[in-house]
């Protein structure tokens, strides 16, 4: 069985007017150790298919399992847990804590684990030092740039060692040269066997996804495969 | 990194939210305690003044026809032996059961006595009783030591011309004026005082006393108890209570208290109020934040738990603050109501209260905060996603 496996996800939205169909019988199978790209344009219901993905969103019909875990079939506390313990979310406008520091916001999903303190902060010490920041942990957000808050974001998402990484649209407010930097980043996590799924309508982005699909009001309107890069850069 | 973290370093960033949500409730923590502080003390006040107030209980001979204050010295020339209190029964009174509430029995002797030219009264006094129980008689000299001194009140010292050392003729005897009795308002200025035996040995009225005054020493000890049982020791006098001062004092503390409950209920429910519209504006300000943390895996009860954790971080140290606020507000209005130095202490119950009141407000004024925060739907709450 797949990593991912969705089957026949629909959600609507309804107000009192009319019924929006946001997502429409999607099917899809993602492989563990892939770096999937989900793109489309605005509307095209990516941020509502990585919400769902990330147990955040009910649907409104269809299933969604990971890891063999039905999510949906959890009550919402246990989908908690399950968030904690499988995802790891890098938001668009990064969404660190203002008052927390650089090492305190990489803790925060640990922040609700019964471990010792000292583990945890070797843990949020570690992956910021895997993200390039081991200088900056004692700094808060603001005394940040926009580039190393991204890089406290996907800290965050690691720290807890995430089978799974969500990502939206990471690079949608930095600059040409950090963008590049960040996904190299995710690259370089993909390589180590870390699974990706990053929503993006950056078409710069799609050389790295070794699996590009695209969503058209509401369902796939194109899925491609790329060869595997190490070969690619082999040939 | 725990929950109490986040909590606490949210509190320290964001400081002028913080200063409101303790301010407000410390208001409310110090009204309480200031009012606490100030009816105690003012109970205390009161005890304490009728401790010095001296006799409320009254022991008279039995008769229809006499007055309970000095006015029975008009009956000193009329009375009757067997109406008289003799002296020894008055070590009955010792023996009932509230004996340990009585502070002082001053037994005293009344009639009229010839002096130098004059008929004056003559009181004669258990000496060191009358003083114990009389603490507000100041005395130009020195009290009686010996059986030929005298202490004249105010008035008769100025018809009689004394001061403190001047000699005088009592129904024919020589006593020494050894000091005399500042005005005092009450029949007292009208009278020589001398020993309970002089008095009786010149009166005529050996083992005989006049009235009895009896000092019990709380303001709430059983006072009508007292009297019944001093009554059925002592079968065949009148024994009455004074307690009209005293109630009347109490009823105004009582009014007080009242009316300062009421006063503390409105604050507090003002700070509650306080507490919960920030609280619900904090929720709303930080629902993103919330959001940020039920993405990343806190359960609803950990978002509560952490909203709940802020405010009782907030709320004890209100209560502390305001348990010292409120204890420098009394002590500084306190003069304005009592002329008597109360003296302050500290307080651990009612400090533990003030804590444990801020905490208990602050946290049911922040429940329904907390769990709206829990309930907020992170998808609404992440709305970039």
């Amino acid at each position: 069985m797949a990593f991912i496996e969705i089957q026949n996800l629909r959600k609507t939205y309804s107000n009192e007017a009319d019924c929006v169909i946001a997502l429409n019988r999607i099917d899809l199978q993602v492989q563990e150790g892939s770096f999937l790209g989900v793109m489309g344009p605005s509307g095209s219901g990516k941020s509502t298919f990585l919400s769902i993905l990330g147990g955040l969103c009910h649907p409104t019909e269809g299933k969604i399992l990971v890891d063999g875990i039905d999510l949906y079939s959890l009550g919402s506390e246990k989908r908690a847990d399950f968030r904690r313990e499988y995802l790891g979310f890098v938001f668009q406008s990064f969404n660190l804590i203002p008052y927390l520091t650089a090492q305190e916001n990489v803790m925060l999903p640990l922040a609700v684990k019964n471990l010792p303190v000292k583990q945890k902060r070797e843990l949020a010490n570690q992956v910021l030092g895997r993200v390039g920041l081991s200088g900056r942990i004692k700094h808060l957000p603001s005394q940040l740039s926009g580039g190393e808050q991204e890089r406290v974001a996907i800290a965050r998402a690691l720290v807890n060692s995430p089978p799974l990484i969500l990502a939206d649209e990471p690079t949608g407010s930095l600059d040409t040269s950090t963008s590049i930097e960040i996904m190299d980043l995710f690259d370089q996590l993909n390589e180590e066997g870390q699974t990706i799924v990053m929503v993006t309508h950056n078409e710069e982005n799609r050389p790295y996804f070794d699996r590009t699909i695209l969503l058209r009001d509401g369902a796939v309107a194109d899925d491609q495969n790329r060869a595997p890069k190490k070969m690619a850069q082999v040939g | 990194m725990r929950l109490e973290t986040i909590a606490f370093n949210n509190l320290r960033r964001r400081k002028s939210r913080m200063a409101f949500l303790v301010i407000g409730l410390m208001i409310g923590v110090a009204t309480v305690v200031t009012l606490i502080s100030l009816t105690n003390a003012l109970t205390a006040d009161v005890q304490h003044k009728m401790e010095n107030f001296g006799a409320n209980i009254l022991i008279t001979p039995q008769s229809d026809n006499l007055s309970l204050s000095y006015g029975g010295i008009a009956l000193g020339g009329v009375s009757v032996d067997q109406q008289e209190i003799r002296q020894a029964d008055l070590t009955k009174i010792n023996t009932i059961r509230n004996n340990r509430n009585i502070s002082a029995i001053a037994p005293k002797v009344l009639g009229a006595v010839q002096a130098g030219s004059d008929r004056v009264m003559l009181m004669g006094v258990d000496i060191d009783q009358e003083f114990h129980l009389k603490r507000w008689w100041t005395i130009s000299g020195q009290p009686i030591t010996q059986e030929n001194q005298l202490v004249v009140g105010a008035s008769v010292a100025t018809k009689l011309g004394l001061t403190a050392g001047s000699s005088l003729s009592v129904n024919g005897e020589n006593f020494t004026v050894s000091g005399v009795l500042q005005q005092t308002g009450s029949q007292d200025d009208q009278l020589l005082i001398g020993s309970l035996p002089t008095a009786q040995r010149l009166l005529n009225k050996p083992g005989v006393v006049s009235l009895v005054e009896v000092a019990a020493l709380c303001a709430d000890c059983p006072v009508e108890d007292m009297v019944n049982q001093i009554t059925a020791v002592l079968p065949n006098v009148d024994v009455r209570a004074i307690q009209q001062v005293v109630k009347t004092r109490m009823h105004a503390i009582d009014q007080f208290r009242t009316f300062s409950l009421a006063i503390a209920a409105v604050v507090v429910l003002i700070g509650a109020l306080v507490v919960f519209v920030t609280m619900m504006g904090s929720v709303n300000e930080r629902t993103r934040e919330i959001g940020i943390f039920r993405a990343l895996g806190f359960r609803r009860s950990h978002v509560m738990r952490l909203i709940l954790l802020e405010s009782a971080v907030v709320s004890l140290l209100a209560g502390l603050l305001g348990y010292l606020v409120g204890l420098s507000t009394a002590q500084a209005i306190l003069p304005f109501m009592t002329e008597h130095n109360v003296n302050f202490h500290w307080n651990p119950l009612l400090g533990g209260s003030a804590m444990l009141m801020a905490l208990m407000i602050g946290c049911l004024a922040s429940f329904y905060p907390a769990l709206h925060a829990s309930r907020l739907d992170p998808t609404e709450a992440l709305r970039a996603l």
